[in-house]
């Protein structure tokens, strides 16, 4: 996790840089790890655990290619007004959206599983 | 002494050979499946076989790829599952062997599936590509494919997928404002009745346990889209006597009634006028509620559960609920509805008595309930809390949990009694 952090971290240095600078902190590891669970799980009720789509579009690395980070963020934090994408801003800052939406973009984490 | 030993174990094994009791072989012990289940075990793709009167798992069968959102149904003698994937997987499980029977990838997106009333087809509805595809329900062969076309090159997202009596099934276009009979009955020649601006994006659907009426939500507007499907069949009434004089022709008078089928919307504009709350996640219809001459259906943007009158198709009343109802589910005999929600009030179940319209019980059985399925009568129920990774099955008449069982991110729960069912 760290390690891919860090390389994608490399790789779109200047992307994170500009995102760094709106959006200061990277979340908690915690609550990274609840963002990682709600975007797979609870995201996933209409985009798929793995994010391949359904009742939402696909939301893989490929997907988003085109998309403006800046609109990414905004449809997460806002919903999509005529679309079932609700706005999630009553369970997510704006700065945790921004980083859901990055990490979209980058193809999105793996859940940690835990066996019960 | 060994020797001796050893016969007699092999004089036990004969005989117990001879009985049909030797463990592993295929000769197991006689069992039905009128008390088996299954449950979906979403995160690893497995699926974990129940037995609702042990109140325990017997069994897991892995390999069935993407279950985020997986449905299944029984063939109707409960010997096999068939579990609809998001994958597009469709996979055939034999209950007893604890196997897949059979698997296809039949789509690239998939949302759930029916099995005819006959039992001889199954039906999957598909978001990529939209549509509905039909399948032996022996062999998993294809026999047909409906593309959900309502446009030049443009298929719609297939919703709200039921069996309808004679081998015919019912779904809603997400994307067109539409509603779909198609009827299988020649499966290699479907023949689709198409009914247009039902109402702005269906979400999903039910049909009455009657089979009569099917009934589909409405994402983009207030109300339910109805169809009375008895309306379009129309028997016909004798005009000459009856019976004819011998050797004479019988004569027909016509329709008895003019018949056609039309959707009427139901409940509409019942959030009019407010700001409607966000929805975490859509509420599903299938596994209708109806309790007497009531159906309860989950509101849509408003934290109510919506109650209506079967006979007039009338609102009857609204009961307010702990968040966005997902299921409402009657218990089998129509006392209890049983409700749960959207994230983040989803570690909550709420209990509505039907005599008194009111909520009786608020349980918290465990983190992120997904889903809830009761017993063939309805004495207990089975509840799963994805993120504790648990099963709780509680007593409904008393709400005590009777017992918990492991399960990892457990969602969807079927019971072979569904089989036997219309429209689950």
């Amino acid at each position: 996790m760290r390690c891919s952090a860090v390389l994608s971290a490399l790789l779109l240095g200047p992307v994170l840089a500009l995102a760094q600078a709106q959006a200061p902190a990277v979340p908690e590891a915690a609550r990274e790890r609840a963002l990682v669970r709600m975007v797979r799980q609870d995201c996933g009720s209409c985009h798929g655990m793995r994010l391949t789509g359904g009742l939402g579009p696909s939301l893989t690395r490929e997907a988003l290619a085109d998309v403006p980070l800046d609109s990414l963020a905004a449809v997460i934090f806002h919903g999509r007004p005529g679309t079932p994408m609700p706005p999630w801003r009553a369970m997510l800052s704006e700065p945790e959206a921004r980083w859901i939406a990055q990490r979209l973009q980058q193809g999105f984490p793996e859940e940690m599983v835990k066996t019960p | 002494m060994k020797r001796r030993e050893l016969l007699a174990a092999a004089a036990t094994l004969s005989s117990s050979a001879a009985l049909g009791l030797l463990p592993g072989c295929a000769s197991q012990a006689l069992r039905g499946t009128g008390d088996l289940g299954v449950v979906i075990g979403r995160a690893n793709g497995t699926l974990y076989l129940v037995d609702t009167t042990a109140q325990a798992l017997i069994g897991e069968v892995p390999g069935l790829g993407d279950l985020s959102h997986a449905s299944v149904v029984f063939s109707r003698d409960g010997l096999f599952a068939y579990v609809f994937g998001r994958d597009g997987g469709l996979t055939q499980v034999n209950l007893l062997q604890q196997r897949i029977t059979r698997r296809v990838m039949q789509a690239g997106n998939s949302i759930g599936g029916a099995i005819s009333a006959d039992g001889t087809l199954v039906a999957a509805q598909n978001y990529k590509p939209g549509g509905v595809k039909v399948f032996d329900a022996r062999t998993l062969e294809l026999l047909a494919d409906v593309p959900a076309e309502y446009a030049s090159g443009k298929l719609s997202r297939v919703v709200g997928l039921v069996d309808l009596p004679g081998r015919r099934f019912a779904y809603s276009l997400f994307d067109a404002n539409a509603i779909w009979v198609t009827d299988c009955s020649d499966p290699k020649h479907p023949k689709t009745q198409k009914f247009d601006n039902i109402g702005r994006q269906p979400y999903d659907a039910l049909v009455t346990p009657n089979g009569r009426h099917y009934i589909a939500g409405l994402f983009g507007e207030d109300g339910l889209a109805m169809i009375d499907l008895w309306a379009g069949d129309c028997p016909q009434v004798r005009a000459a006597p009856s019976p004819p004089f011998e050797g004479g022709k019988e004569t027909w008078g016509g329709p008895a009634f003019p018949c056609q089928s039309k959707v009427q919307r139901i409940l509409g504009g019942y959030g009019k006028g407010q700001e409607p709350l966000p929805v975490y996640k859509m509420p599903h219809l299938r596994g209708w509620a109806v309790a007497g001459r009531r159906a309860y259906l989950p509101a849509i943007g408003r934290h109510e559960v919506l109650v209506v009158d079967t006979d007039t198709w009338a609102e009857v009343g609204r009961i307010p609920v702990a968040g966005q109802p997902v299921f409402v589910m009657a218990r089998p005999d129509g006392r209890q509805v049983w409700v749960n929600f959207a994230v983040p009030d989803y570690h909550r179940v709420q209990v509505i008595d039907t005599q008194s319209q009111q909520i009786v019980q608020t349980l918290e059985p465990g983190k992120a309930v997904l889903h809830m399925e009761f017993t063939p009568r309805g004495e207990a129920v089975w509840i799963s809390s994805r993120d504790d990774n648990r099963v709780s099955i509680i007593d409904t008449q008393t709400f005590a949990t009777r017992t918990r069982l492991d399960v990892p991110a457990p969602s969807g729960i079927f019971f072979t009694s569904r089989a036997a069912r219309v429209g689950f």
